[in-house]
């Protein structure tokens, strides 16, 4: 159930080096890759059947395959590879501790794709709240360069390339792909208008790939492992295996690297269940703009068809688990807050709509809200849903509309009494010791 | 950002004289150091965020100083840059704490006692958020989710983490932090950095601390110790299979 390909090397003290990393066949894609065609490259990883883990899951080969190539137009201008490290979304923790322990395996990763693309420079775009990573990224790319697998004419193949890691400031928006491309050229993080895409329109007007930390690190054992060993794991049309974060109310959280498809109730298995004497009652399969889950969909495959079927996203595989004396109103207010303080400000439907929804819940929280409240709520969500200009929006509806679809006496508890009945304390990890 | 006009210096460098006592200019190796990060992009502009961190490297904060410094150095306004520095959370607009602690309090960790943690710690301290210590050694703040929710509940000093806090560890650490005892981040170096000094990181100008510190903490591991126990492995490669 538990195949570590990414995790495969975190358990030795110096993972995070270059001698660790090639321990375990690290830098032995490269080589493999470099003899290749560039385009043979891009059709390896469309028919390997990857797709994006940065939470929309678009077939990574086919995004390659866009980047306009040849001496006229577009395809002329320099192309960029920019990875996504601004991992942000609430719940989602898989990217910080892999660039943290395994650092090569993503610089590796960038090569291989850069090649393909054609792009001579490469961006990390480390979000910049996590310093000790982006110590290992500079350490890492370092060591990469020292190694000759770095710099001009990489291994004699003709190939150039620089790394640059970049760090953002702090702001969850900067993790929406044109909200980034906008940072990295030193703006305000907003959101691009699309069409064009940076397939074509990119960083400096230029053809971009941008992908997610996690689906470049995969690349490096597709080119070792192939097509056909890749989708050979996972489900038909999720292909290969992902890294799994359980966090919560459960025995032991963490990383849990396995084929895509697996469920909660596997998962929960793995991490000792939840915890003693507690059951599960919502969870989010992939960070707080899926919608939530309960125990009902505790068999639900954890691929990106399985989890849409069942009404909610596979996002980020980002497992938070509560247990039931875990307020779903409070959770669905602090949520919601989170949206409100990252909303950018440039369209009106989520810049006024996730505040007014602030408002609205904390009056349940406290017990001051009404029934129309509770319509008026809805109403807002109706409002920003497919009305935002970028998908933060629709995000924040998520919480609260699965919430009351989910659980509408407990809302209706908040509003009828005296506001929240349950205990905060119950619900810490500390509950019952001496804080 | 609003009251820089009345601070604005001659070209080249900054005035000392505007900026208030304690914090450090901003000299010809800021300017230097500014100048070679626009080198690493194809365009100036992108060295925008990384100038701001080096700038807080130097100061503690955004000063106006700060700002003329890129604004000269990129070919933009002033204002363009303040509104730049103004969008992003991590540039602060005045000088605060040498240490930056951070509670979490995005939902999973909230519940899971980060709520309380931080409670505790405006009493204990006696600021609010986003205030700092008369001592001028800790500025408090309640963080979004810091990418380390099997870490629950989370505290960040200057950005470094701090897992699994309970209120008495994190009261601990913060009297640490005052008395200036060394404290050490649970995954991190072995010493805590100074906002200044995490910084400088920040701006790409790495310190010697990638190599200190744990590869990985026991959240990180749980699933490949787990695999490792019950003998499971990953489809091995096709030119691995027979030996
Ligand atoms: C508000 C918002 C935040 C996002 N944050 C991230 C992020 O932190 N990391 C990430 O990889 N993708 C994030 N995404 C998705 C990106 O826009 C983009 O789809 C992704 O980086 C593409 O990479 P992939 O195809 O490899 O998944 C975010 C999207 C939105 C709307
Ligand atoms: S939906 Fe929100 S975050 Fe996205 S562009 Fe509109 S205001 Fe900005
Ligand atoms: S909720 Fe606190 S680190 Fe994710």
């Amino acid at each position: 159930m538990l195949t570590p390909v990414l995790s495969r090397n975190w358990g030795d003290a110096d993972s995070f080096t270059l001698a660790g990393y090639a321990r375990h066949r690290g830098y032995e894609a490269l080589p493999k890759a470099l003899a290749m065609e560039p385009d043979a490259l891009i059709q390896l990883v469309k028919d390997s059947g990857l797709r994006g883990r940065g939470g929309a899951g678009f077939p990574t080969g086919m995004k390659w395959g866009f980047i306009p190539q040849g001496p006229d137009g577009q395809g002329a201008k320099p192309h960029y590879l920019v990875v996504n490290a601004d991992e942000s979304e609430p719940g989602t923790c898989k990217d910080t501790p892999f660039m943290m322990a395994n650092p090569h395996a993503l610089i590796e990763g960038v090569i291989i794709a850069s090649y393909a693309i054609r792009a001579k420079k490469a961006f990390i775009y480390i979000r910049g709240e996590i310093v000790h990573v982006t110590r290992r990224l500079q350490h890492a790319v370092a060591e990469a360069y020292q190694a000759g697998h770095l710099g001009t004419d990489i291994h004699g193949s003709g190939f150039d390339l620089d790394i640059v890691v970049h760090a953002g400031a702090g702001a969850y928006i900067c993790g929406e792909e044109t909200a980034l491309l906008d940072s990295l050229e030193g703006y305000r993080g907003q959101p691009r208008l699309r069409p064009p895409f940076p397939a074509t329109h990119g960083l400096y007007a230029s053809p971009t790939v941008v992908n997610n930390v996690e689906s470049i690190a995969s690349v490096p054992s597709i080119v070792l492992g192939g097509a056909q060993w890749f989708g050979a794991q996972g489900t038909e049309k999720s292909k290969g295996y992902t890294l799994y974060s359980l966090s919560g109310h459960v025995k032991r959280p963490g990383q849990y690297e396995g084929p895509l498809g697996l469920t909660l109730r596997q998962l929960l298995e793995l991490g000792g269940g939840m915890r003693e004497g507690h059951e599960l009652k919502f969870w989010t399969p992939g960070g707080s703009s899926t919608p939530l889950l309960t125990a009902e969909h505790l068999d639900v495959p954890l691929d990106y068809e399985g989890v849409a079927a069942a009404g909610s996203m596979l996002g980020t595989k980002a497992l938070q688990c509560f247990d039931e004396t875990t307020c779903v109103v409070r959770c669905v207010l602090r949520w919601t807050e989170f949206y409100a303080h990252e909303s950018c400000g440039k369209c009106t439907p989520c810049r006024e709509g996730t505040y007014w929804m602030v408002q609205i819940l904390q009056r349940m929280e406290n017990g001051n809200a009404t029934e129309e409240d509770l319509v008026t709520l809805l109403d807002t969500c109706d409002n920003i849903f497919g009305r935002s200009f970028c998908a933060l929006g629709d995000g924040a509806t998520s919480p609260i509309v699965s919430g009351v679809q989910l659980f509408r006496q407990e809302f209706m508890d908040h509003i009828n009494g005296t506001g929240c009945p349950f205990d905060p304390v119950a619900s810490t990890v500390f509950a019952g010791a001496h804080a | 950002m609003s009251g820089s006009d009345k601070i604005t210096t001659d070209l080249g460098m900054p005035g000392t004289a505007t900026v208030p006592a304690g914090v450090p200019p901003l000299t010809e190796q800021t300017r230097r150091e500014a100048r070679e990060i626009i080198t690493r992009y194809p365009q100036p502009r992108s060295a925008l965020l990384p100038m701001l961190h080096l700038v807080q490297s130097v100061q503690g904060y955004v000063s106006p100083d700060g700002i003329s410094l890129c604004a000269e150095e990129l070919g933009l306004t002033k204002a363009e840059v303040g509104a730049v520095a103004t969008f992003y959370t991590q540039y602060r607009r005045r000088p605060a704490g040498e240490y930056h602690v951070g509670v979490c309090t995005n939902t999973l960790c909230a519940v899971l006692g980060g709520d309380e943690i931080f409670r505790q710690l405006k009493d204990h301290l006696g600021v609010g958020h986003n205030e700092t210590t008369e001592d001028g050694t800790i500025s408090l703040e309640h963080l979004e989710c810091n990418a380390a929710c099997d870490y629950a509940p989370v505290v960040m000093v200057n950005w470094e983490f701090y897992d699994d806090q309970t209120p008495a560890s994190a009261r601990d650490l913060v009297d640490k932090l005052r008395s200036g005892q060394p404290v050490a981040p649970t995954r991190g170096p072995d010493r805590q950095c100074t906002f200044k000094e995490m910084s400088r990181v920040l701006a790409g100008f790495p310190d010697d601390l990638a190599t200190q510190g744990v590869q990985a903490g026991p959240a990180t591991l749980a699933g490949l110790q787990l695999a490792q126990q019950r003998g499971e492995t990953a489809p091995a490669y096709p030119d691995e299979e027979k030996s």
